[in-house]
């Protein structure tokens, strides 16, 4: 039997807004679209930033990359704050349930003491670079003139809060939840010395002004070092010394770096396509930060015996940027 | 002068079993209902429980569980694993 | 058991979870990681005391606000499939609608930058953490908001580019010229304007009145996401609250700097609000409570509970309080004679109450609207009933701070306009209001650079030498179709359709 809903056929008079039509033309538009693009106050802001004299609000200058259009870099996920929350909610129900699995199963309490120490010293302390990462992406946030460009850069300061999180819950299961893991673990961040460079990058990264060379470095650059050499290299190297189920509880970071490093390639090869000056100053900074950032890694590495993965994650990272167009002599060998 | 603390909460069922609870431990508070919403006020202090809760609900609360149904507080926040309390000192 | 060896509380575990991932820096000097964190002269001691306002961690963040959101847009699609728009009370409902997309959308994006920024700029990592938080929940009202309103564009005239309106629209420098301001200020300022001033002690009266408002003239898209963003608000009303504690506890000096700030701000606020105001008296057509009664409520009221609980550290209620409390009989009749003969620049409609609504504003305003504003409506109406209704061509003067047209009245007597000048370098500026020219003399550098709407008109900066070009080739308002009267209107054309074909 046919069921006739009875409805009042009324006809739209428009189909969406006048900012999504003028980019996507007059019709049904998606979410994302209506939610992420020309939201963002472009003219006549009344009064200059004491904090920053030389520049109004939301000013194109905060960067030396120029875009005609900023908003021609967009999110292939398609994320506005519905669908970014609803997708962590999920990818945070598997970490709860593998957080669980292991607490119950006393997983971390029965590692062997060298290891729990070896995580203290050489995982848990990499909350604080996600915190740094937090800290660069929430400034990249603020500066950035476009919503699909800050948006993206908001989502990534809160995941990198959550992963910070997650590696200290890590040493909260190391010391029964007493918080002397995390006060060891942060000792070593402060003063072991086979840390410091780390702490050096991460602190020389807080003092990056340009928003976009900061979210280059930071979620390019640094990331595509950190998140193979920690989360694929050093995992490894935990399971073979008895954390076969530690894994679980950073499942979170390498599905997040999976996903993560979509958004980031599709801006950059954006970003450097548009113009000769992008690409020379996206070169300039990729030729003086991958060989800081390798050598401070190159410590890490000598510790754990792994530094021909180094190399593959450099090649790889090489790859990446190659991919758009980005080819840098090999200088940092 | 008086000095009233007040919580607005949305008219929803979740709502129902908070309003149940802060009224049997707050009997000095006096509870408003407007449009999709209800408003309980009361002088001073108000408390929700976490054991009150989860005796109404017949299971465990978590007390940040509130956050998905509240439109508006007044009054200084305390907030631990039992108690929500709103207050003026 | 020594205490180290206790598990951890909420509170402590919350801090190892936050702050403690934040170290003190030693290969940069945190001068220059946190360059903007004196300039204002707020000082602060120790950071640690500061008490973080709600601990909600990622996980529960991520997961509390998924739920929120998986309802808030079940209720979105069947409103659009369900044409819930046809259930409103009247059409001229959605000229509120217009006004807030084009007046506060824009702003919550606002207070996402403006978070984003302060959640950089402080050195105390707690802080920065309740900052971000906010960020992202502004983001989401910003959205949720576009997202609400998308069906109402799809069926009504005058939603269709709020952004750009924002930028351009004369009246819209209220709301915009509000928020740059507490943008540009430092962050402990931005954090007292929008945490304190707005959020805790104002932003009842913004979203309580709008949303039970929907929910009166049977809105329930804007209901479902005006309810579901408060649930955030709470949330920030506590960061608003414990920022300013902080403050005050680290430092005697900062006394005298936060009460300026929360003069300043509760003035600025307050005048905002009589947009608010006028939409709660003349735009529903289902009245919830007058402006009057919402600011005894949530201001006199829970402002006074606040300002006794403030005492302690030496902060008085806000200068020109009383001034405000008196103004209350007023503003919002202000507010809406001047949008009546403004109407041909504006990109809602507008309407002359009918007898009873005269009826209801003469029994909420007893000691006001029969005396002051009644008189001159019934002429307005009497001369629209004639075939002359009144459209003003001239245009205003505007505050050089709030930058409302000077319309409001003395204090103690109703019938004077309000008004002060000030001298600052050998140029004059117009003021509204004592509390407008004493925000003006304390930073005048600042507010000379205000982008006053008319001026640039004037000045020809708007892409037309009178108001009908100006409206639209800069505002891109459709003059006729999205404003003037609601009396023969395309919205009032097709509302008649709908309820012709369902009365059939």
């Amino acid at each position: 039997m046919a069921v006739e809903i009875r409805t009042l056929a009324i006809e739209p008079i428009r189909n969406t807004y006048g900012h999504t039509a003028r980019r996507f033309g007059d019709k049904p538009a998606t979410r994302y679209q209506e939610a992420s693009f020309d939201i963002e106050a472009k003219i006549n802001f009344h009064y200059k930033p004491l904090w920053d004299p030389q520049r109004t609000l939301n000013d194109n200058a905060r960067t030396n990359i120029k875009m005609v259009d900023w908003y021609s870099v967009t999110d292939p996920r398609q994320y506005y704050y519905g669908s970014y929350v609803a997708n962590r909610a999920k990818m945070q129900e598997v970490a709860e349930s593998n957080f669980s699995f292991c607490d119950k199963n006393n997983v971390v309490e029965n590692l062997n003491e060298n290891l729990k120490n070896d995580l203290l010293r050489l995982l848990v302390p990499f909350r604080h670079m996600e915190l740094a990462a937090n800290m660069n992406n929430s400034k990249i946030a603020g500066d950035a003139v476009a919503a699909t460009v800050a948006q993206m850069h908001i989502f990534t300061a809160m995941d990198r809060l959550g992963m910070g999180q997650y590696l200290s819950r890590i040493a909260l299961m190391i010391d029964g939840a007493t918080g002397q893991g995390l006060d060891k673990s942060k000792d070593y961040w402060m003063n072991d010395p086979l840390l410091q460079p780390l702490r050096k990058l991460a602190e020389d990264t807080l003092v990056i002004d340009d928003w976009f060379e900061l979210s280059f470095v930071q979620n390019l650059l640094i990331d595509g070092f950190m998140y193979p050499f920690v989360y694929e290299v050093y995992d490894k190297i935990i399971q073979k010394d008895g954390g076969v189920c530690l894994s679980m509880l950073t499942e979170f970071m390498r599905d997040w770096h999976k996903e993560t490093q979509r958004w980031v390639n599709a801006m950059c090869k954006t970003v450097y396509a548009e113009n000769d000056e992008n690409k020379i100053l996206m070169e300039s900074w990729t030729k003086l930060w991958i060989p800081v950032i390798k050598n401070t890694f190159l410590n890490l590495a000598n510790e754990i015996g792994c530094v021909e993965s180094l190399n593959e994650i450099e090649s790889d990272l090489n790859c990446r940027l190659a991919k758009f167009g980005l080819i840098v002599s090999g200088e940092s060998k | 002068m008086t000095q009233k603390v007040f919580i607005a909460l949305q008219d929803n069922d979740s709502a129902r079993y908070l309003v149940e609870a802060i009224l049997e431990d707050n009997p000095h508070a006096e509870i408003q209902h407007e449009p999709a919403m209800i408003r309980i006020e009361a002088e001073k202090k108000l408390v929700i429980n976490r054991t009150t809760m989860e005796e109404k609900l017949g299971r465990q609360w978590d007390v940040q569980e509130m956050l998905i149904d509240v439109i508006s507080i007044g009054g200084g926040v305390e907030e631990d694993d039992d108690h929500f309390i709103l207050q003026w000192k | 058991m020594s205490a180290k060896n206790r598990k951890l509380n909420l509170k402590d575990k919350y801090q190892y979870l936050t702050r403690d991932m934040a170290w003190e820096p030693t290969y940069q000097d945190k001068k220059d990681i946190f360059p903007e964190e004196d300039f204002e002269g707020i000082k602060i001691k120790d950071w640690s005391k500061w008490e973080d306002p709600f601990r909600l961690t990622m996980d529960s963040y991520w997961k509390y606000q998924a739920e929120k959101e998986k309802k808030l847009y079940a209720i979105f699609d069947a409103f659009a499939q369900n044409n819930g728009h046809q259930n409103i009370s009247d059409a001229r409902y959605v000229n509120a609608l217009k006004l807030f997309l084009s007046g506060v959308s824009p702003l919550e994006y606002a207070a996402f930058q403006g978070y984003a920024k302060v959640g950089r700029q402080f050195s105390g990592a707690g802080a920065r953490v309740a900052c971000q938080m906010q960020a992202i929940d502004e983001l989401r009202h910003s959205q949720t908001q576009q997202h609400a309103m998308s069906h109402y564009n799809k069926h009504f005239n005058g939603l269709h580019d709020p952004a750009h309106m924002h930028d351009r629209v004369w009246f819209l420098s209220v709301p915009k010229s509000f928020f740059d301001d507490a943008r540009s200020a430092g962050p402990f300022e931005f954090l007292t304007a929008i945490s304190f001033s707005f959020e805790y002690v104002l932003t009842n009266l913004l979203f309580v009145p709008f949303m039970s408002g929907a929910a009166y003239n049977g809105d329930m898209a804007t209901v479902t996401f005006g309810f579901s963003a408060q649930s955030d608000e709470a949330r920030h009303m506590t960061l608003g609250l414990e920022v300013i504690k902080f403050i005050l506890e680290q430092h005697e000096d900062n006394v005298p700097i936060i009460q300026k700030w929360i003069d300043k701000w509760f003035w600025r606020g307050f005048r905002l609000l009589s947009l608010v105001g006028m939409m709660m008296d003349y735009m529903l057509p289902n009245k919830v409570m007058s402006w009057a009664e919402a600011w005894e409520t949530y201001y006199e009221k829970s402002g006074g509970a606040l300002f006794k609980d403030l005492e302690r550290y030496g902060i008085r209620p806000p200068k020109y309080q009383d001034v405000a409390n008196a103004a209350k009989n007023h503003i919002s009749h202000q507010a809406w004679a001047t949008f009546y003969q403004y109407s041909k620049a504006t990109n809602f409609h507008t309407w002359m109450p009918d007898e009873s609504e005269m009826k209801w504003l003469a029994e909420k305003y007893p000691d006001s609207f029969d005396k002051y504003y009644r008189p001159r409506f019934e002429y307005w109406d009497r001369k629209q009933k004639e075939g002359e209704r009144f459209y003003n061509d001239t245009l205003p003067q505007l505050c050089q701070v709030c930058q409302i047209p000077a319309i409001f009245t003395e204090h103690e007597s109703p019938s004077v306009l309000s008004l002060r000048q000030v001298e600052y370098n050998e140029e004059r500026y117009h003021f509204c209001s004592d509390g407008c020219a004493d925000i003006f003399n304390d930073e005048p550098e600042k507010y000379i650079q205000a982008w006053l709407p008319v001026h640039q008109i004037y000045q020809g900066n708007c892409d037309g030498s009178n108001v009908s070009e100006v409206v639209s080739n800069y505002y891109n308002i459709n003059l006729g179709k999205d404003n003037l009267d609601y009396d023969g209107s395309p919205d009032q054309k097709r509302w008649q359709e709908i309820k012709n074909n369902g009365s059939k």
